[in-house]
């Protein structure tokens, strides 16, 4: 056992284990990221779905969601759709990291972005004119983290249809209850804007939500509640997607 | 571990040796992972495959590493199997893997795993380092089975998701406990199972290492 003491025993030693063990890891890494980039992409699709209240358990994920939902990119300054972005390969978070094309929020920042992407993606449900419902990401600051979520209204803009969560990391049975199927059919019927169409009135409220702009408040749970207000607040402000969402406003009191 | 057979490396660790309950090791992801059932079993397969995996290759190559960096040498070999479980996760259990988070990753702290490695695997064949591996990780499942059992069943009155109790938030009669969705629920858990594991083994209870003499200094208090 002593030679195997010797420096060049140590340094050979050292030297194969790296060497195979490093081979070892990026192989695994290199031959299931396929797999895992399909994951997450059905992860969100699956996601979607749900908070559209589309999701049909058993048929393909990315049948339905082909077959019912149409992706664009929404240009959050002006509103406008942005027809020279693909929507499909189009990522916001990495956009949101990149200064290219994306601002910082200094100061007016009550969601805890940091920095926010020019574009964002949105999800149309049936006719892409004139659609059944807009799904929006949404995403903020919860009590541990970055909440990450979708957000589904109506065709006329207004009326919410749902709101989900994919990825947070509040308490399980506190925060995390933003999960709960019961807390989440709440939101069906509410209205966001009352008579201005860039001021949301949509929030939170503890002890029973009383008018059609609340929403039950988590028990336990103030600053997770908090963090849900603050970023509807913000996503649907003129910050975010109010200049693109008055345009169905329009539509719905011209069909109506 | 006087006489090892294969039978006996496998099943002692997980009732009369368990590395939770009689050697306390590898308490803290205990605590994290154990708030529902089926992130405890993915949790505890994953602690099984990583233990005997790095059992037997460490068992493979004991007579060539030095004595100088064999932690180190061990480290590596553990951390390439981790990162290999997390991928492996991420791929063909997305929605756990999310669920499980930094905790797959922080197996690698695991001490129940490098004290195998360590304790047993330096000395022994690959075969049966591979079997305490298993046996080892069966212990450390097994607690954390028992563990979610409690904390699922009585934090959200469900196992593996499905309700058995059901709660008040849902229209039910059961209200939660919200102290056994919190970590520090696993410590009183553990703690009731390390009392129940002893009393049915009770060579399991140290010996009391001293005892606090009386205090023979104070000369007042002599005569009460």
């Amino acid at each position: 056992m002593a030679s195997n003491n010797s420096i060049k025993k140590t340094l050979t030693v050292a030297l194969a284990l790296c060497i195979v063990c490093s081979v070892v890891v990026s192989t695994a890494a290199v031959v299931l990221r396929p797999v895992q980039v399909l994951n997450q992409e059905l992860d969100r699709k699956s996601n979607i779905l749900e908070v559209a209240q589309l999701y049909q358990p058993g048929v393909d994920i990315n049948e339905q969601f082909a077959q019912q939902i149409t992706p664009r990119v929404v240009n959050l300054d002006t509103g406008e759709y942005a027809e020279e972005l693909d929507p499909v390969t189009y990522n916001q978070f990495d956009a949101a990291k990149d200064p290219a094309t994306s601002r910082t929020l200094s100061g007016d920042d009550p969601a805890g972005l940091g920095r926010l992407e020019n574009y964002a993606t949105v999800y149309l449900v049936g006719d892409a004119d004139n659609p059944e419902q807009i799904i929006l990401p949404i995403r903020g600051q919860g009590l541990w983290g970055l909440m990450r979520g979708f957000l589904a209204l109506e065709g006329d803009g207004n009326t919410i249809v749902g709101l989900s969560y994919y990825d947070h990391s509040e308490t399980p049975g506190l925060g995390g209850e933003v999960d709960n199927p019961r807390w989440k059919s709440q939101w069906q019927g509410k209205k966001v804007y009352a008579d201005n169409p860039m001021q949301p009135m949509i929030q939170l409220v503890k002890g029973g939500a009383d008018s059609e702009y609340e929403a039950d408040a988590l028990s336990g749970a103030t600053l997770t509640s908090r963090g849900v207000t603050n970023m509807l607040q913000f996503w649907l402000s003129e910050m975010g997607f109010a200049d693109y969402l008055a345009r169905f406003h329009d539509n719905s009191q011209g069909g109506a | 571990m006087a006489s090892d057979t294969p039978k006996s490396v496998v099943f002692s660790p997980v009732f009369k040796n368990n590395p939770i309950a009689l050697q306390v090791l590898g308490i803290c992801s205990a605590l994290a992972v154990t708030n529902s059932l089926s992130v405890s079993l993915v949790m505890g397969l994953a602690v099984i495959a990583v233990t005997s995996f790095s059992n037997l290759f460490v068992s493979l190559i004991r007579n060539h590493i030095p004595s100088s960096i064999r932690i180190i040498v061990q480290m590596t070999i553990i951390a390439s199997l981790v990162i290999v479980v997390d991928q492996l996760l991420k791929a063909f259990a997305y929605e756990m893997s999310k669920q499980l988070s930094v905790f797959v990753g922080l197996i690698i702290t695991n001490c129940i795993v490098m004290g195998r490695a360590e304790g047993y695997a330096m000395q022994n064949g690959p075969m049966m380092s591979f079997l305490d591996g298993v046996g080892n990780g069966l212990g450390y499942a097994v607690i954390l089975l028992f563990v979610g059992f409690v904390r699922e069943l009585l934090g959200s009155g469900s196992l593996f998701g499905l309700t058995i109790l059901p709660a008040v938030q849902n229209g039910g009669w059961y209200v939660p406990n919200g102290l056994m969705l919190l970590p520090p629920s696993a410590f009183f858990v553990i703690g009731l199972l390390i009392w129940i594991l002893r009393s049915f083994h009770p060579d399991q209870v140290e010996k009391t290492e001293y005892r606090i003499v009386a205090n023979s200094k104070t000369k007042i208090k002599e005569t009460a």
